[in-house]
């Protein structure tokens, strides 16, 4: 937790420098703050920073599902609505999921192993490469995500994907939250709780999520920052690409796999 | 001849009372923006009343893109800052969609016969734990352009 805080106030302090710097006499907001204490970002995301995840399987529980809950909360994805008619297993396959629960068991010991999945923000993203919009791109900061105003719903990403890891939305919606949009006919997929990276915020969803249940299986952070929380872990901890074959130097990794 | 006559005289009436009560009534209650939403209380928008009415679409079409691709969440032409400023409310308080036919965004794009896909994908109510960050942000964006503090990204 405490790595976790430090790594934001750097980043606190590189905006307030910033605006500092330009000049910027932060003015008394006229209306009290109703919702939380943020800093929205005033200047584009840049390569210093690459956020990504790091997941110890040893410490994810089977059958616990707080991250995907956590996420489906703070993402909206708990208020899509299956169609009229629709069977409950065609719905279960067709909504949209940014993490899911993937249990690998090895047939010759029998021994399990737990791990959330979700988009793995690839270096060199499958799903950036073939897409024929520019609507997929990977942001300077490492979050590879769909840009929904140029994204023609052709689903090309989604077979690239080598991690299942994207959705597409099927049904029409309008219940949106304020900060995630989504509509009929354009895929989208684990962003890092990226609103939560443009206000200052700190961590995703899902590794918050983990940590209340006392589990910290999920480490969110800078892998760009060789003093940073995730960083640590990874230099000292085995860990692994999933499809590394692949070499997609991906962000998210995995321990104990 | 005397109907004619009549129906003239009852014309002149109706427009000489057309003009008192327009003269009579404040400035806000006479422009487009929903009675009792933020905007209603405001002198001008976060541009000039004629570009915002014919470029509003493209003030909001870059600000995406600064927005997605660059996380920039400090532009006063932020989407959740119209619904925000311009949300009308019902009898019980309630936000009721802004591209509902008679609200701000719903009612000029059904007389212009323009359709409105923003409010496909973004949320036509103030709604979740960030809209009042995304609010603010806006609110502060518009705060600062108008008192020309610093550069503020447009």
């Amino acid at each position: 937790m405490s790595e976790r805080g430090t790594e934001i106030d750097r980043e606190r302090r590189r905006l307030l420098g910033a605006a500092a710097g330009a000049g910027v006499a932060l003015v008394a907001p006229a209306v009290v703050v109703r919702a939380l204490e943020t800093t929205p970002r005033d200047a584009p995301v840049d390569g210093r920073v690459r956020w990504g995840l790091a997941i110890d399987t040893a410490k994810c529980a089977a059958g616990c599902t707080a991250c995907v809950d956590a996420c489906a909360r703070e993402n909206g994805l708990d208020l899509q609505h299956p169609p009229e008619g629709a069977e409950p297993a065609d719905w279960a396959t067709q909504r949209a999921v940014w993490v899911r629960k993937v249990r690998l068991r090895d047939d010759q010991t029998g021994r399990e192993t737990n791990l959330p999945l979700m988009c793995q923000h690839c270096e060199h993203p499958p799903c950036v490469d073939v897409c024929p919009t520019g609507a997929s791109f990977k942001r300077a900061d490492g979050i590879v995500m769909v840009d929904r105003h140029t994204c023609i719903g052709c689903r090309y990403c989604m077979m690239a994907c080598p991690y299942k890891a994207r959705s597409f939305i099927h049904e029409a919606l309008s219940d949106q939250l304020s900060h995630v949009p989504r509509g009929k006919g354009c895929v989208e997929s684990c962003n890092l709780c990226v609103h939560r990276r443009d206000f200052g915020l700190p961590s995703t969803a899902c590794a918050e999520a983990c940590a209340e249940t006392g589990h910290g299986a999920i480490l969110f952070g800078d892998l760009a920052d060789p003093d940073s929380a995730i960083s640590r872990f990874l230099a000292s901890e085995p860990t692994r690409q999933i499809r590394e074959d692949l070499a997609l130097n991906t962000g998210v990794r995995y321990a104990g796999v | 001849m005397v109907t004619a006559v009549s129906t003239t005289r009852t014309h002149a009436v109706a427009l000489l009372w057309i003009l008192a009560v327009l003269t009579a009534m404040p400035a806000s209650a006479r422009s487009t923006v929903v009675p009792g939403s933020e905007a209603a209380g405001l002198g001008a928008c976060v541009e000039p009343t004629e570009l915002m009415r014919r470029q509003h679409m493209e003030f909001i079409k870059h600000q995406r893109d600064r927005t997605v691709h660059g996380g920039i969440r400090t532009s006063k032409h932020s989407l959740a800052g119209c619904v925000e400023c311009h949300i009308g409310h019902d009898a019980q308080g309630q936000a009721v969609p802004i591209d509902r036919a008679d609200q701000f965004c719903g009612a000029c794009h059904a007389y212009v016969a323009v359709d409105l896909n923003c409010f496909d994908c973004h949320a036509a109510v103030p709604r979740g734990p960030m809209a009042g960050s995304l609010a603010e942000a806006a609110r502060r964006a518009v705060d600062e352009a108008q008192h020309g503090q610093g550069a503020v990204q447009p």
